[in-house]
């Protein structure tokens, strides 16, 4: 069982949530994800990814937004429930090094587990500048903590309702053509594409981390496979990073959609019943 | 008593009455084996309920007489644990089922288990005296059934076997399969503290995740699991070692005084033909672990999904194979097909579970080898190119291997790919220990007589060292392993 023993709400539809988990703390690196299963024989088992650890408390910190069923559930709890399934941490962690000059650039929620391997990077003595972007002001993440690593912070919205009106994708050009060593990008993965096309013309190497389907996520499933540079790899144990330019992005975003149509049908039924248990319908 | 199982044990017991007090052998050759009560084909297709109903007790007392008590006892010597078979058929034979059980259960730990999914075709009953006299290895006595008889007929009344007084050692068992479970119990029963850590959030391994319900009720994996804590066995589940716990670790840390490596084949294997990574092509690994564990049969109340389909290809000719497409039928599939590139000869899955499969509808399209898979235009799998073989010289695995034969390509229509193909053994505590040698397939390399690895003190056994195997042989090497562990324990 996992302790929940702090919970926020960022937004109407993203939640951070801080678990007791000494294990998992412990042997955490920058990059690596949990599988979350909240319990009983029916639940689904997903993939999370770790915001933050703390080894002293023992506990780690997972952010999710709530897009289908099993992150409705989660948001549900609240400090003091239990998760009884966390698996981790799994995934190679990020390859920290001296690159440079680094840019760390993260979309929506792509932010949070962006934020411990800017810290790591810049703890690494590479020059840190950060891009980060949302739909609007109230999805914008972890500002003030990313603005500890670089003072000059660079911040986007689709709507123009918060710092500059554009996509990640602009700043991470302009920046490019001054020179960068490494850039690292994660966030939703038509974003992640985007920014490997936006390093192409200055041929810089861009790192992504993918957020695929996965049950087991220990290898055994296939579930989460993707094309790198034509050969199939997992991204539970081979990534979940890779080298951006090496990933076949269209596949990768159409195997996303796999179950997109039962998702759907299921998750209007699950916002309805909801809103019953809740007395809002 | 189901009343399907009623009338064939009333049958049998109206014979048995008939039969005289001693037989010959000639009177027990006459006997005919004992069907089994199933379930009807076109009823067990609509519900995930074991399929087979086991043998009531004259039929199983009648099936025992007629083991000729050989005294060479062939059939032990093609059991990989070396159960004493003519000596728990006699106890069966006079209705003694809980001495029946106690002698499996000096050989084996799984009998509920491995009475359901061993291929006794292959093994005891290949070398049954019956079989052989009757030329036909379908009439060699029902060990199997025997086996699953005295197990779920006594299973509750046989008491768990006598641990020794504690010795304050620890050894930690990676994976809860059943060359885990087998290891522990023997190294529990010496009196030393045992700790499994199971990486999923349920135990049992292959016989939670990939074995379906039809074929074994998960009651009976639940209550061997509820056995082995009642021997005083902790079980910790969201572990994986290689991540979560170092091997390394376990060793120095955490005071472990040896590791049994029991992890499983961890990767499913690909064909490597372009359109593998269709949407709707499933490795057999993730379509049952949906079904199995994650319960998705249960559509009304599961929340993970399964692929909805229609007409489904199964790569491959394994028991895995057979399970995914009785899997596929029994979740609304119209239409399942087997494409399996040699013939029924050399098929490797059960004899009985290609028998269920067909018997339910699903289809078998042999020597037929997959070349390419096709895509709509949401790249969904839409059809499959095949390519039909002939069977050429015999291979390495002695089997006559097939040959594609150019130019014969066609296309059928489908729109799920299950692959089936196997597995290969997982990386992960490779890549986290060094010092744990493999070889060109990544499974761990042992000592043949010990289990144990390149890594003092960790041994291993089970698919992670034989590949590909069965219950039975992974069990087998649990026991071996658990055998070293106890006397390098017992020497410290």
């Amino acid at each position: 069982m996992y302790e929940i023993v702090d919970k926020k709400q960022h937004s109407p539809e993203v939640f951070s949530m801080e678990l007791k988990a000494p294990r998992i703390a412990k042997e955490r690196k920058a990059g690596q994800f949990v599988i979350v299963q909240i319990g009983g024989d029916y639940n689904e088992r997903i993939p999370l990814t770790i915001a933050n650890a703390d080894k002293e408390k023992g506990t780690i910190t997972i952010v999710f937004q709530t897009v289908g069923e099993a992150t409705h559930l989660l948001a549900r709890l609240n400090v003091g429930d239990s998760i009884e399934n966390v698996l981790g941490p799994l995934g190679s962690p990020t390859d920290i090094k001296y690159f440079g000059k680094v840019v760390c650039v993260g979309g929506g929620i792509g932010v949070a587990p962006l934020y411990p391997i800017a810290k790591a990077m810049k703890e690494a003595g590479n020059e840190v500048r950060v891009i980060i972007g949302a739909r609007n002001k109230s999805l914008i993440l972890e500002e003030d903590l990313m603005r500890e690593i670089d003072p000059n912070l660079i911040v986007v919205t689709d709507d123009g309702s918060y710092g500059r009106k554009a996509l990640v994708t602009e700043p991470l050009k302009e920046l490019c053509k001054e020179g960068v060593d490494q850039v690292v990008a994660i966030g939703p993965g038509i974003m992640m594409k985007f920014c490997v096309e936006a390093c192409r013309d200055t041929n810089t190497p861009c790192l992504v981390s993918l957020n695929t389907i996965m049950i087991d996520g220990t290898g055994m499933c296939g579930g989460c496979r993707v094309h790198i540079g034509n050969v199939t790899k997992f991204v539970c144990v081979d990534g979940p990073e890779f080298d951006g330019y090496q990933v076949d992005w269209d596949n990768m975003l159409k195997r996303q959609r796999t179950y997109r149509d039962i998702e759907e049908m299921r998750h209007h039924k699950c916002h309805i019943d909801l809103q019953i248990e809740e007395g809002r319908a | 008593m189901d009343k399907r199982v009623e009338i064939l044990d009333k049958e049998a017991k109206e014979e048995l009455e008939r039969l005289p007090e001693s037989l010959s052998a000639k009177e027990r050759l006459s006997i005919l084996p004992q069907k089994m009560a199933v379930q009807a084909p076109s009823e067990r297709v609509k519900n995930m309920e074991e399929v087979e109903l086991g043998y009531g007790e004259n039929q199983a007392v009648l099936e025992a007489k007629r083991c000729l008590n050989c005294k060479n006892k062939p059939c032990v010597s093609g059991c990989p644990v070396g159960i004493d078979i003519p000596n728990f058929i006699s106890k069966i034979a006079n209705r003694e089922f809980k001495e029946a059980l106690e002698v499996i259960e000096e050989s084996s730990l799984l009998p509920a288990i491995c009475g359901r999914v061993c291929p006794q075709e292959n093994q005891c009953q290949k070398f049954c005296t019956v079989g052989k006299s009757l030329k036909d290895l379908d009439k060699a006595v029902q060990i199997g059934r025997l086996e699953r008889f005295a197990a779920d007929t006594a299973g509750d009344s046989v008491s768990l076997p006598k641990v020794k007084e504690s010795t304050g050692k620890k050894v930690a068992v990676v994976g809860s399969g059943p060359a885990s479970i087998s290891c522990s119990v023997d190294v529990r029963k010496e009196g030393h503290d045992v700790y499994i850590y199971e990486a999923l959030h349920k135990m049992g391994g292959v016989l939670s995740y990939g074995i379906p319900e039809f074929r074994l009720p998960k009651r009976i994996v639940d209550k061997e699991i509820e056995r082995l804590r009642k021997l005083g066995i902790h079980t910790e589940t969201n572990v994986l070692v290689g991540r979560t716990l170092s091997l390394k670790g376990l060793l120095t840390e955490d005071g472990f005084d040896a590791v049994f490596v029991g992890s499983g084949a961890g990767l499913p294997k690909f064909m490597g033909i372009p359109g593998e990574n269709l949407l709707s092509v499933f490795s057999a690994n993730e379509y049952l672990t949906r079904s199995n564990l994650m319960k998705a049969f249960d559509v009304e109340r599961a929340r993970t999904p399964v692929f909805k389909s229609k007409k489904v290809a199964v790569f491959g000719g394994g028991n895995v194979a057979m399970d995914s497409a009785r899997t596929a039928l029994r979740l609304g599939a119209e239409r399942v097909d087997i494409i399996y590139r040699r013939t029924m000869d050399e098929i490797p899955a059960r004899k009985e579970e290609v028998r269920h499969a067909k018997e339910e509808g699903v289809n078998f399209l042999l020597l037929t080898q997959p070349v390419e898979i096709m895509g709509d235009e949401r790249d969904f799998v839409r059809a499959v190119v095949v390519r039909d073989c002939k069977l050429g010289e015999p291979d390495q695995s002695g089997r006559r291997s097939p040959i594609e034969i150019e130019g014969s390509e066609h296309e059928l229509e489908y729109d799920t790919v299950i692959v089936a193909i196997g597995n290969t053994s997982n990386p992960l505590i490779k890549k986290t220990t060094p010092s744990i040698e493999t070889n060109k397939r990544g499974n761990f390399i042992v000592d043949e007589n010990t289990n144990e690895t390149t890594m003092e003190g960790v041994y291993a056994g089970g698919d992670i060292v034989l590949g590909a195997a069965t219950v039975i042989l992974a069990m087998g090497q649990g026991r071996k392993a658990a055998k070293a562990i106890n006397e390098r324990l017992n020497k410290k």
